[in-house]
């Protein structure tokens, strides 16, 4: 085997995600929301990239359970969003909306929620 | 609503299982079930999920192989670890995800990252083998997320521990809520994860700054 420097990894990312290694949106987390834009996928448009959107046809997805769906590891399916995202193809919203962030009743309402599956009424 | 993806050719894992979001969900929470090799992660997790538990498999390789660890690399490369998960949707809008999470050092970067904005975790606990639960317990309080620890209910558990034994033992913080569970029932795992949340609402004060997020 020759040495590698740097630990580079020896099968590059971005040969699974059609060139591009970084995502373009890198804010996005294991629960952002992904939704489909209903914008016509150009032809052309890379097999991986055209997976994700297939599977976003059907409703909104977390990048997580996107990614349980195509058995492709969080970072392949970031890339991929990213894509779609650039070409306006997706979007996507944070977790949590920006006005429930600091919400205080946040944590009250998960309690409240986990004793109504207790004692359903 | 949207219905079941149209499943790939020898996909049966989830023909059947909607796993897309309903159009109510608005604010998705996660917890981290956390804890050694055996523990009960993934029967916590299937005894209160709604959908059946899900995994992505996560390559550990970059950030655990050193770098002129020459010859470990390619083995390395090819690693993965099962990352399983699953969800509860809530009154409200409410979407709680947990995530079962590897607790050894080796998997830091995955844990980082799946820890990012999680509102705690519930660390289990083999009363057998205690010290299994180091490491876990290690990078729950690096990672700074609050958390709970639940004692996994094996038959064969020793009994004569006292609590205060096993918080000894641990080295648990004072305040740190210690419970017994049995994963494989809802309402125990229900309650491990109550004792966990009602912590998180006990640490609360005006000045609080919401979820952890980073
Ligand atoms: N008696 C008893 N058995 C349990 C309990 N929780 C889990 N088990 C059993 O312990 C075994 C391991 O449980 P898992 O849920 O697969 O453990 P895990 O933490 O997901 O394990 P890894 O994914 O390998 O790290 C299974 O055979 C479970 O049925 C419990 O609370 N009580
Ligand atoms: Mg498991």
């Amino acid at each position: 085997m020759t040495g590698r420097r740097g630990g580079r990894p020896l099968v590059p990312a971005y040969l699974s995600t059609g060139g591009v290694a970084r995502p373009s949106r890198p804010q996005l987390e294991r629960l952002s929301v992904l939704r489909s834009t209903g914008a016509p996928a150009p032809t052309g448009l890379p097999a991986a990239q055209l997976a994700l959107l297939d599977a976003l046809d059907d409703g909104s997805l977390t990048v997580v359970e996107a990614a349980a769906l195509l058995r492709l590891p969080v970072s392949a399916v970031r890339v991929l969003a990213g894509e779609l995202i650039d070409r306006d193809l997706a979007a996507s919203r944070a977790p949590i909306p920006t006005a429930d962030r600091f919400d205080p009743d946040l944590l009250k309402r998960v309690a409240d929620g986990l004793r109504a599956l207790k004692h359903p009424r | 609503m949207a219905f079941a993806p149209s499943s790939t050719p020898g996909d049966t894992a989830t023909a059947t299982v909607d796993v897309h979001l309903p159009d109510t969900a608005r604010d998705l929470v996660k917890i981290l079930v956390a804890g050694p090799f055996g523990v009960g992660k993934t029967t916590l997790i299937g005894s209160v999920s709604e959908i059946r538990p899900l995994h992505t498999e996560e390559p550990i390789s970059e950030a655990s192989a050193p770098l002129d660890d020459l010859a470990g690399v390619r083995d390395k490369a090819t690693t993965t670890v099962a990352v399983d998960f699953g969800r509860i949707s809530l009154p409200g809008g409410v979407v709680l995800y947990l995530f079962g999470t590897p607790g050894q050092e080796r998997f830091r970067a995955l844990w980082d990252d799946i820890a990012y904005g999680a509102l705690g975790a519930l660390v289990l606990v083999d009363s057998r083998r205690i010290d299994a639960s180091f490491d876990v317990l290690g990078l729950v309080e690096e990672s700074g997320l609050p958390y709970a620890v639940a004692f996994n209910a094996f038959p064969d558990a020793p009994r004569h521990h006292t609590e205060a034994q096993l918080r000894a033992a641990l080295d648990l913080e004072a305040g740190t809520p210690m419970v017994t569970c049995d994963a494989r029932d809802a309402d125990s795992s229900v309650d491990a994860l109550l004792a966990l949340v009602q912590h998180l609402i006990d640490r609360q004060t005006p000045e609080n700054r919401g979820p952890v997020t980073g």
